[in-house]
């Protein structure tokens, strides 16, 4: 088609421009706004273009940090409530075994308690039985002393010719003395 | 403003169909004539474009170091937009063919390739300026030359001179075929590839560009100039042309895409170690 009109303007008139040779204003014209604009691309665009790019990286990665410090936060918030948690557990059980300890010792310290009490007053039961022997036999010593005169005035008063008498005469004072006593 | 209604009027006085023509390339210089600097048309819409790429993204710039400043992450739409439009040079294009620390070396480049291609293609649909600033051969010339540049760069500066060697002689190859293979690789590696770059972008904007003006200019005149019936041939033509509009805008995008790919696979393969 091109080659068509060419040859129908050739032959009107003389001069006919090929569009494969340039003009120089052309070229003047095309390489000034390639190079203003190469230029503006270059230094102005592109580099606002990838600042604002790896700003937007810089803030979607700081964002997602901030999320996952928060996340970490919180999970360490949970632990800490967990292990607290724990701790009031043992603590509890901790004291709960010292109070059953406890009351162990109190309930032995009663026994113990009770078994000396208990030893104690058998004791002074058994000090009381034997004061009142001692009284007792305190008594019958004076009592003796009596007895004896009187058996010594028995045994004058009686013949005191053979043995026979003489332990005729115990033995009656004896048998006497049972007698009374009973 | 002066040409524009300049070139209204002349389409308003001839009259009769007006086929499209090579001159539609080639607009009255307007300013600097017979200097380097001469301003036409399809310049002066360069520079607009230029300008307009520039606020764009000016504006999306000031969004990001916003965003910075106040620490926001989520992005308005108006700032996603940027994003995905910067990020798809980035991601799908350059790490995606050099890896990450390669791909952010060449960035620049590419990301310049890819919004001055869209940008400059777009303008062949936008009422008012209804020529694309690539539809002359300038800014393809360039932009190709730039990649050609950046990959022997590239080479050169990750192989040194067996940069050369690897390309031109490729191992593994016979010594004997090396009589064939040479001039091939010579061909295509350092001749083929940038004029295929300049080509395949230039000729889409002017076919593109032909066929646009070729249907709006047939509905122009079976719409006002035609006789009973023809007249209904001028729905079908605007049809079309209405069609090819949608389709330039693919066109845009796609040469866009295929001239940063196309670089970012030559720098690519220059850095590859094998070839």
């Amino acid at each position: 088609m091109i080659s068509r009109i060419l040859a129908a303007e050739a032959a009107e008139g003389a001069a006919v421009p090929n569009p494969l040779i340039p003009a120089w204003y052309d070229i003047t014209w095309s390489s000034v706004v390639f190079v203003i604009l190469l230029t503006f691309f270059w230094f102005k665009v592109l580099p606002g273009f990838k600042k604002m790019l790896d700003e937007r990286a810089k803030a979607i990665e700081g964002r997602l940090a901030d999320a996952e410090a928060a996340q970490k936060a919180a999970e360490e918030r949970t632990m800490a409530v967990e292990a607290e948690q724990e701790k009031l557990r043992t603590e509890s059980s901790a004291i709960r075994e010292e109070a059953r300890a406890e009351g162990a010792a109190i309930l032995s310290e009663m026994k113990s308690q009770a078994a000396i009490d208990a030893e104690r007053l058998t004791q002074i039961a058994k000090s009381a039985l034997e004061a009142e022997r001692d009284s007792a036999v305190r008594a019958l010593r004076q009592e003796i002393g009596g007895l004896a005169i009187e058996l010594a005035s028995k045994i004058v008063g009686a013949k005191l010719e053979d043995d026979a008498v003489a332990n005729k005469v115990v033995d009656d004072f004896i048998a006497e003395l049972e007698g009374k006593r009973a | 403003m002066k040409l524009f209604s300049a070139l209204t009027l002349i389409a308003a006085e001839e009259g009769g169909f007006h086929p499209p023509s090579i001159y539609e390339f080639y607009p009255e210089i307007v300013a600097f004539d017979g200097t380097i600097f001469a301003i036409n048309r399809i310049m002066m819409i360069r520079l607009i474009v230029m300008v307009a790429l520039i606020v764009v993204f000016w504006l999306w710039t000031r969004k990001f170091k916003q965003a910075v400043k106040s620490g926001n992450v989520v992005p308005g739409r108006f700032q996603l937009l940027g994003e995905m439009a910067l990020d798809f040079v980035r991601k799908s294009i350059a790490h995606e063919q050099l890896g990450e620390k390669d791909g952010e070396r060449f960035l620049p480049l590419l990301t310049t390739i890819f919004f001055m291609v869209f940008g400059m293609n777009i303008t062949g649909i936008i009422p008012f300026a209804n020529i694309a600033g690539t539809s002359v051969i300038g800014i393809p010339l360039v932009l190709a030359a730039a990649a050609y540049v950046t990959f022997i760069y590239a080479g050169m500066k990750k192989h040194g001179l067996k940069f050369f060697k690897n390309a031109l002689f490729p191992a593994g190859v016979p010594k004997a075929f090396y009589a064939l293979v040479t001039p091939i690789e010579l061909l295509s590696t350092f001749i083929l590839r940038p004029v295929t770059l300049a080509l395949r972008l230039l000729m889409n904007m002017i076919a593109g560009h032909l066929l646009l003006v070729l249907c709006f200019s047939a509905t122009q005149f079976f719409f006002f100039e035609a006789d009973g019936l023809f007249k209904l041939f001028g729905a079908g033509t605007f049809l079309f042309g209405f069609a090819f509009t949608l389709f330039e805008i693919l066109v845009a995008v796609l040469q866009a895409y295929v001239f940063t790919l196309l670089t970012t696979v030559y720098i690519q393969l220059a850095l590859a170690d094998e070839h």
